[in-house]
């Protein structure tokens, strides 16, 4: 065995009796986990267990059967290798995920997975690669790659900081919002200074390093959505995040 | 030939040599002034240049190599500077040549960096690569690791005798089917063993679920006790104590072993070669062990996923006071994620006493995430270091670090330790 924790190993009863426990369901961890988005997970199920709530958290690789009662989903980047390979499998679990968006279901999807949420790929040489429609935006291959530092700013969690590294380029269509407009770097595209886009209890962003872990006000949001959504409310009892502000001042101060 | 450029490459490298500058200076000068200078030097070599490039034990593995053909009776030359890109290789020469540019070697064992070995090999086809595996790193610097495995690729495509290549990482044996000019020998793992180095595929999720090689090995690393391993080699196994800490460097001595087999054509002393591999002192900063307060400090290079978590089962914390000091420059990599993709439990009982270096708060609160104790943080090396020693005395220490952090630490401990100076 490797060091990597299993799904198992991540489930955790609630210490305190009376809170529940929440389902996070990862995407595609073998292939859409390239920047460490496993931190995004890990940040989830930590934030709720010092909260006192029991975290579960599933896996969904191709060719499993999908999951029922899922709280939170959570998706990473993957290289381009790894897109293919999950391509047919994303397109039968599509409907699925279609409905439990417009059913608020909270949802982070990060670079790769952002960009397959979306309308189509649209590649340099001009193929077009499906996506699965639950956004309404659409990518295309770009020459250059939007690689750096970012920090962006935005009115329901303040500033966002992160590292890109995409060469795709996103546009966003009128049934999605920006997350955030970009201070530092590239964002969705080298055109237009946002970052990301937002979607009922959808966090869409290029951001890795992980996102969560400097950027708790969407950890939180993520997970009062699904309390809320589950329990009807959500203890959001105060968690010190003196180092996670320590972290995003430095990181603020790296250059692009 | 005009002998002009080399004398004053020469000059300025002990120009910088005196200020204690960089290494790589000499090779700029020496490159500008005389662009074929490099491939002059290698090119009359009677076994001609091996290159090695890989993500993870370049270092430790060109060091082994090279220890391994001089006890073979070579004449080898080296960048042992660690600066493994092209110019480094240019600086390094100045050094051994004499005023005419000429080389006295039987053999080149280079260490290049993935992107620079493209460059490199364009100008001096190499006759050997040894390429050991491709695994997240840098995806700053080369975007996707499939785009590093084509980097790879170049060399491999580049190399007129014999590629040797790792048949346990799919990305670098899937090499071979591009080969056509040179010959592809492989190094392997035993079936048992092959979950303790995975792939970056089994980094997350399920391990070792690629199935076993059935490609032909030249050595096969068998089995790994303690600091102790066996190697099989034309169907003979033999047992070797190392002085290597870490298990990463023990598969990477496969490597360094089929690869001086192959330079050697069949000649090889393979008791000699055991020998030798036996006598092989970690490279600087890769498990190197110094002297602070009469009690051992280890320092280990963590420049990825799974270099760091490779050295973190490597090294029992049991006992140790431990630091970590990660920098995002450059050469380390600015993109912070990777620290996501290594686990810290192994930490948990004993803590870390100090976490230092530019970026010390993403990695304090990445321990925080795996409620691993934190003592201290103080995002200034030399304040750092000095506070980890004060506050450990007595205690055996380790510090793990990224590679400018390393250079930081190294040079505060040489104020207070003997530390070897590379150079």
């Amino acid at each position: 065995m490797t060091d990597a924790p299993s799904a198992s190993h991540l489930s955790e009863a609630p210490a305190d009796p009376a809170k529940g426990t929440l389902r996070i369901l990862q995407l595609y961890p073998r292939e859409m986990n390239i920047y460490g988005d496993y931190g995004n997970v890990l940040v989830l199920k930590q934030r709720l267990a010092w909260r006192g709530y029991g975290a579960e958290i599933l896996e969904h690789n191709a060719g499993d059967a999908f999951p029922a009662d899922i709280d939170v989903i959570i998706g990473g980047g993957g290289q381009d290798s790894g897109q293919v390979v999950i391509q047919d499998d994303l397109q039968s679990i599509a409907p699925r995920l279609r409905e439990l968006a417009e059913d608020g279901t909270p949802m982070l999807l990060i670079c790769g997975l952002y960009q397959l949420f979306g309308r189509e790929f649209r590649t340099h040489d001009g193929t077009v690669i499906p996506g699965i429609g639950v956004l309404d935006l659409e990518t295309r291959g770009g020459t250059e790659r939007l690689i750096g530092n970012v920090v962006a700013t935005s009115e329901e969690f303040g500033d966002i900081h992160g590292y890109e590294n995409h060469s795709g380029q996103t546009f966003l269509g009128e049934g999605v919002t920006p997350l955030a407009t970009v201070v530092k770097g590239a964002g969705n595209n080298a055109e237009e200074k946002h970052e990301g886009a937002r979607y009922r209890n959808i966090v869409a962003s290029y951001l890795h390093g992980s996102l969560l872990p400097k950027n708790p006000a969407i950890a939180d949001f993520l997970l009062r959505s699904a309390a809320e959504r589950k329990f009807g409310s959500f203890d959001a009892a105060g968690l010190d995040d003196s180092l996670a502000d320590l972290a995003r001042s430095h990181a603020a101060e790296r250059p692009r | 030939m005009n002998p002009l450029p080399v004398l004053v490459g020469k000059a300025v490298r002990i120009a910088s040599r005196l200020r204690g500058g960089g290494s790589a200076l000499p090779g700029l000068v020496v490159e500008r002034l005389d662009p074929g200078f490099m491939a002059r030097a290698l090119s009359t070599l009677p076994r001609g240049v091996v290159v090695v490039s890989g993500t993870n034990g370049k270092t430790t593995t060109t060091k082994m190599v090279v220890e391994l053909l001089e006890g073979q009776g070579l004449r080898v030359f080296t960048n042992r500077t660690g600066s493994n890109f092209t110019r480094g290789v240019a600086a390094a020469l100045l050094g051994e040549v004499d005023w005419r540019g000429r080389l006295t070697a039987d053999v080149a064992v280079l260490e290049l960096d993935e992107a620079h070995a493209v460059h490199f090999v364009k100008l001096v086809p190499p006759r050997f690569s040894l390429l050991l595996n491709v695994l997240r790193d840098q995806l700053d610097r080369f975007g996707e690791i499939d785009a590093t495995t084509r980097l790879l690729e170049r060399i491999a495509l580049a190399t007129t005798g014999t590629v040797v290549l790792n048949r346990e990482d799919p990305r670098v044996a899937g090499i071979a089917s591009s080969v056509t000019a040179a010959d592809v020998v492989y190094f392997g793992l035993d079936e048992s063993l092959r979950s303790t180095f995975p792939n970056d595929d089994e980094l997350r999720g399920a391990a070792g679920t690629a199935p076993a090689s059935a490609l032909p090995a030249d050595v096969v690393l068998r089995s790994v006790d303690g600091n102790s391993a066996e190697f099989e080699a034309d169907g003979a196994v033999t047992r070797t104590d190392l002085r290597l800490r870490g298990v990463y460097n023990i598969f990477n001595a496969a490597a360094a072993l089929a690869a001086a087999r192959t330079v050697m054509a069949g000649t090889a002393d393979d008791d000699g070669l055991y020998a030798s591999l036996a006598a092989v002192e970690p490279a600087f900063g890769r498990g190197e062990s110094l002297v602070v307060d009469g009690l051992p400090l280890e320092l280990v290079l963590v420049k990825n996923p799974s270099g760091f978590r490779l050295g973190l089962k490597s090294f029992d914390p049991a006992g140790c006071a431990t630091m970590i000091a990660i920098n995002d420059n450059y050469a380390d990599g600015r993109d912070m994620s990777w620290l996501w993709d290594v686990d810290f439990d192994s930490l948990g009982l004993g803590g870390v006493e100090m976490v230092s270096g530019v970026r010390a708060y993403d990695m304090a609160l990445r321990l925080k995430y795996d409620d691993v104790r934190v003592g201290a943080v103080e995002t200034d090396i030399p304040d750092g270091l000095k506070q980890f020693i004060g506050c450990s005395a007595g205690r055996p220490k380790r510090i793990f670090c990224t590679y400018t952090a390393m250079l930081a630490v190294r040079r505060e401990l040489s104020k207070i330790t003997k530390v070897e100076v590379v150079s």
